[in-house]
């Protein structure tokens, strides 16, 4: 199908694109890489009145380490994130994961922005923002803010950010040398959104796994923490219990909704086998190295 | 009822600079499509997902149906016609006719712009490699079989010509 009419007006500057959003409210939608947006057009799913084309803002994209975290501009294409040295070397999880996300021509124009702001339940960067403890900027008329992954996601779709803020970019503390990450996700097919998925990290010291840090997606409304499988991990040796102890406690943590992909039984069941690949990877890359 | 708004663009379409007036609504294939007739780029889905309606924008293959014409301002765009008559797919092309690589023809044009990216990274992929990165085309004919055949024969033979001592120049 074919769009509905909208206004259309190419952002100038972070201001102007907030001085849109404050003059238009709900009515108004940043467009980043039109990757989702465009469809929901296509299908007349959604009729904003007014999109506002942030594409030329080419100092929102990039990533970089400031010595402290890594800053990844919301329009950092997906493409770039794979190719990314900085993104390879201080954030193994995102660099295991983005391959995940989508189709080479997707990734072409996709950001990490949009996946963050839009909170798609399947999406693979908000999961792995929630995994890493990374922090959201936003800004508006009213001023800068900057919200925890963990405070951001608010349900299907649903986050902190107001409708008059635009996301400006994500900071993400660098992994540490002695921990190992693994991101697993099951999907129809390579680049579809995920029906289960699991972004993982933990230090591992001869077999005893620590910091463990177990964020799920696909299977739930939003990125989810598994605290009590975390806590059954948490400085346990990686073996048969364990494994039983923390697919056991899964079931306390996880919610799956129940729809077209599968039911929740079904869903719980995957989650739980790829908790048990995750880990045992993490395990055996801390062996190898 | 809102008005239908429209905004004039200048953009290299095929090495030819063109200027136009669109529609802000319009995305990039109807744009290539209905007001430059270069119909070889193909509308399946309209949101994203089978990859007949892919071009290249600024050296990059995306999809057509999720960027708005208005966006391609200022932009460089190759469609099918465009790579065909430079040649750089030829031997692609030549391949997916050898081995039937295409039958309706309809996701012919998504699949060479999308391959055409794979081929320009200059490495030898894994017949796995190669169904990945193709994994955003549908094709509801081949089976794919062909597809990923046609693309790694060219990938070898590109290699092996690359490889092969060039004849000596001048006078001995
Ligand atoms: C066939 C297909 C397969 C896909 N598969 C996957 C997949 O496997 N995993 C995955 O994660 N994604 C997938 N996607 C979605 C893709 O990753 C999108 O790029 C992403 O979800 C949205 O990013 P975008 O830049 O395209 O955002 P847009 O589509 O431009 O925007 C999405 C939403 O976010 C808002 N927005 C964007 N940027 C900002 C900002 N800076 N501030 C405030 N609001 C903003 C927009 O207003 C809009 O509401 C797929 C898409 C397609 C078409
Ligand atoms: S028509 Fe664009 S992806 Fe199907
Ligand atoms: S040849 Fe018919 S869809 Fe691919």
């Amino acid at each position: 199908m074919k769009a509905p009419k909208f206004s259309y007006v190419r952002a100038e500057s972070v201001e102007h694109a907030c001085k849109l959003l404050a003059e238009h409210g709900d009515e108004a939608r940043i467009l980043a890489g039109g990757q989702s947006l465009i469809p929901t057009l296509n299908m007349r799913l959604s009729r904003p009145a007014l999109l506002i084309d942030i594409n030329r803002l080419e100092h929102l994209a990039g990533a970089i380490f400031n010595g402290k975290e890594v800053r990844v501009g919301t329009l950092t294409r997906h493409a770039d994130v794979m190719l990314s040295h900085m993104v390879a070397k201080y954030l193994p999880l995102v660099a295991e994961a983005i391959p995940h996300v989508a189709h080479v021509a997707v990734r072409n124009r996709g950001t990490f922005g949009g996946s963050v702001a839009l909170a798609d339940p399947a999406a693979e960067m908000p999961a792995c923002l929630l995994a890493l403890g990374g922090r959201l900027v936003l800004q508006s008329v009213r001023g800068t803010r900057e919200v925890a992954a963990e405070d951001y996601f608010h349900g299907l779709y649903q986050t902190a950010r107001a409708p008059d803020e635009m996301l400006i970019e994500a900071l993400i503390p660098p992994q540490t040398s002695d921990e190992r990450s693994s991101f697993k996700e099951l999907s129809r097919r390579h680049g579809d959104f995920a029906v289960a998925g699991v972004a993982a990290r933990a230090r591992v010291k001869s077999g005893t796994i620590s910091n463990v840090r177990l964020v799920y997606f696909g299977s739930e409304v939003k990125p989810t923490l598994a605290k009590t499988a975390m806590a059954a991990a948490e400085g346990k040796i990686w073996n048969d219990a364990t494994a039983e102890a923390v697919s056991t406690a899964l079931a306390s943590d996880l919610d799956p909704m129940d729809n077209l992909l599968g039911k929740p039984a079904t869903k719980l069941h995957w989650q739980r086998v790829l908790t048990q690949r995750a880990l045992d990877d993490i395990t055996s890359k801390a062996k190898a190295a | 009822m809102k008005t239908e708004e429209t905004q004039e663009i200048t953009c290299k379409v095929n090495g030819e600079r063109i200027t136009r007036l669109v529609p802000v609504r319009q995305h990039l294939v109807d744009f290539l499509r209905m007001d430059l007739q270069l119909t070889g780029s193909h509308i399946g889905c309209e949101h994203g997902v089978c990859g007949a309606c892919s071009v290249r924008v600024d050296g990059k293959v995306v999809r057509g149906c999720l960027m708005l014409a208005v966006q391609a301002d200022g932009q460089n765009i190759v469609t099918i016609e465009g790579l065909t008559d430079s040649g750089e797919v030829a031997d692609l092309q030549a391949e997916f006719v050898e081995r039937n690589a295409l039958q309706c023809g309809y996701c012919t044009p998504g699949q060479l712009m999308t391959a055409a990216e794979l081929l320009a990274e200059g490495e030898i992929s894994t017949r796995e490699e190669i169904r990945t990165f193709m994994s955003g085309n549908y094709c509801r004919c081949t089976g794919y079989h062909a597809i990923v055949d046609a693309i790694e024969t060219t990938m070898k033979r590109r290699e092996e010509a690359s490889r092969a001592p060039r004849p000596a120049k001048g006078k001995a």
